[in-house]
């Protein structure tokens, strides 16, 4: 079922790449300007992403945060918060969206059946002025939406690696942490821990050219991860180019202590990454 | 999976440029008489403007950031084109107010707008333009988007003329220019202010040309690596220079003393950052407080410090 998942959300990144091309130039140019957010953009995409299927509105069940203004156009802080009841049943996914990105779909994520993960964290470019939106598809089949209005950085800001040698040069290298529970007193066999997880990537976006070659660099970036615990996923990402580079994910999940967190990802260029990080009852 | 995304973003990679050069071909604009800008004679033959402490704006057509040029027995070596075409013609008519010998070298400091957006003002010069060997590829990941993003704020006549046009002579190391029994020291350093940062030493009268290496009054802003650019201090400051035109501040400046404010703005600022990391706090919350103790010894603070804040964090993460 996870594969099937994964393949969907490939094809819809690709869908969405080609039936933006044409769109997304002006639009850029023209939001740039504007001073009300329009959602034009938008209301051309969503039947590319999600068929003919009604979105409703987040109710509280998906909560998004971003700073109002991209200071930094290449990491936009994003954070999402999950919030379900017995009516809606867990969120399955969630779909974050850059709406004047070139490629749009920034991340499709998918989730767990007990991973209990209550809170993600991500970091995005940002090209321009733009809604970013999280869909949340929940157990029961229903979309629910949420977004927020990004303003574009001011000044030399701009969507690309600041050290591309160094993004190279420790491709792969990934680092997890885990921080101590916020509260005390929790049932010792599952409670929520929240982890961070950095994968050194250039995820670089191909939409460059070198000037002296006059070729195109191509794309390279990671387009799956998978984070589990023992035999359970917890989560799992299908990644575009609009995820910042060095990808950044940090959450919230219900964890068994004793079990190794796993993580596996894999690159556009077939390179796969992995590593375990053991989480002792001490760490929890 | 990878391959059918692949090609529809190559695709879209290519629609993007064309998209963005045959806007630039299109559009033409006429010049009126020009003002020649109003550089100073900061020591013999060498020439300096003083940027506005700003951002690019139409109402400033670019103008922040230190422009210079040198005069040699045979030619003429100019440091940075500055903001706009219309500031890089102004810099071209303050240069042949005092030549007319010609302009051997249009030396690029480093990718950002305000330094190199005045480039297309040279084409018909013959200048040679150079830079550090990085700077090719940085154009090329973010020209498009540089002429796009400035749109807005400069406006649609100023960005008209505008053209990225990069490096030919492309510095790896340090290497020697004669521009005519004055020999120009190029140094491309590693990743600080940005990926591909040039410095230029004038042998003769001992001036330090910095580019963005050095930030007085002005934020620096941070778009390479934050402990690249902390590392090099040493080396910066070990330059012996009489005294020093900085990427942005006062024209001259003390050398090496010129380094000083920027030294204690970034050694907050990693101070902050590490401490957040290592406390857990979010990058999110994080970047609101960091290196606050500096806001009042800087101008356009709120424009860039949650923007480097920013940046600081997502590389000392990894320390
Ligand atoms: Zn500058
Ligand atoms: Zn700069």
């Amino acid at each position: 079922m996870t594969i099937n998942a994964m393949r969907l959300g490939s094809r819809v990144v690709a869908l969405v790449i080609l039936v933006l091309v044409g769109a997304a130039m002006p639009f850029a140019a023209g939001a740039q300007s504007a001073s009300v957010p329009d959602t034009k953009t938008w209301d051309g995409l969503k039947g590319d992403v999600f068929g003919q299927k009604p979105i409703g509105d987040a109710d509280g069940i998906i909560t998004i945060d971003a700073p109002k203004r991209a200071e930094d156009a290449a990491i936009v802080p994003i954070d999402l918060h999950f919030k379900t009841d017995a009516a809606t049943g867990r969120i399955k996914a969630v779909t974050l969206i850059v709406d004047e990105n070139p490629s749009p779909v920034a991340a499709v994520f998918q989730f767990g059946k007990d991973a209990g993960v209550t809170h993600l964290a991500t970091r995005l470019r940002v090209n321009a002025y733009s809604y970013v939106r999280a869909i949340a598809e929940t157990e029961d089949g229903k979309l629910h939406m949420t977004q927020t209005f990004v303003k574009a950085s001011g000044g030399c800001s701009a969507p690309a690696m600041k050290n591309q040698d160094e993004a190279l040069a420790s491709l792969g290298k990934m680092k997890l942490r885990v921080f101590t529970a916020k509260t005390p007193g929790n049932e010792p066999m599952t409670r929520a821990t929240e982890m961070q997880l950095m994968i050194r990537h250039p995820n670089n976006s191909g939409l460059q050219m070198d000037q002296l070659t006059r070729y195109y660099i191509p794309a390279h970036f990671i387009q799956g991860l998978t984070v589990s615990q023992g035999d359970r996923l917890i989560m799992s990402m299908e990644g575009g180019i609009s995820i910042s580079e060095d990808p950044n994910f940090r959450f919230e999940f219900d964890a068994k202590p004793g079990e190794d967190v796993k993580v596996e990802a894999a690159d556009t260029e077939g390179k796969k990454f992995q590593d375990e990080l053991p989480l002792e009852s001490s760490s929890l | 999976m990878s391959e059918p995304t692949r090609r529809s973003v190559l695709k879209t990679g290519v629609f993007f440029a064309c998209c963005g050069i045959s806007h630039v071909r299109l559009a033409r604009a006429q010049s009126s008489p020009v003002e020649p800008l109003p550089v100073k004679e900061i020591t013999r033959g060498v020439f300096a403007f003083a940027g506005r402490p700003e951002m690019m704006a139409a109402n400033n057509e670019g103008e922040i950031c230190n422009v210079s040029f040198i005069i040699g027995d045979e030619a003429v070596a100019v440091i940075d084109s500055g903001g706009s075409v219309a500031e890089g013609r102004e810099l071209l008519a303050a240069i042949r107010a005092r030549t007319n010998k010609p302009i051997r070298y249009l030396i690029n400091t480093h990718m950002h707008p305000d330094h190199i957006f005045g480039n297309a003002a040279f084409g018909e010069t013959g200048a040679i333009v150079v830079g550090h060997h990085n700077l090719p590829r940085a154009l090329s990941a973010r020209g498009d988007y540089y002429l796009q993003s400035y749109r807005d704020a400069m406006g649609s006549e100023l960005m008209a003329d505008i053209k990225i046009v990069p490096p030919t002579k492309l510095i790896t190391g340090e290497e020697q220019l004669d521009i005519g029994n004055r020999k120009l020291t190029l140094k491309a350093w590693k990743p600080a202010h940005t990926d591909n940062d040039l410095t230029i030493f004038d042998e003769q009268s001992g001036t330090f040309f910095t580019g963005d290496l050095c930030f007085i009054e002005h934020l620096p802003t941070m778009d390479g690596s934050l402990l690249g650019w902390i590392a090099q201090l040493e080396e910066l400051k070990g330059i012996k220079a009489k005294f020093a035109v900085p990427g942005h501040g006062p024209v001259p400046s003390a050398w090496p003393q010129a380094l000083e404010q920027e030294q204690r703005y970034f050694d907050a600022l990693a101070r902050d950052i590490r401490k957040a990391i290592a406390d857990g706090v979010p990058m999110a919350e994080a970047v609101k407080t960091a290196a606050e103790s500096e806001r009042n010894d800087w101008r356009l603070f709120d424009e860039y410090n949650v923007r480097n804040a920013t940046a600081a964090f997502a590389e000392l993460e990894w320390e």
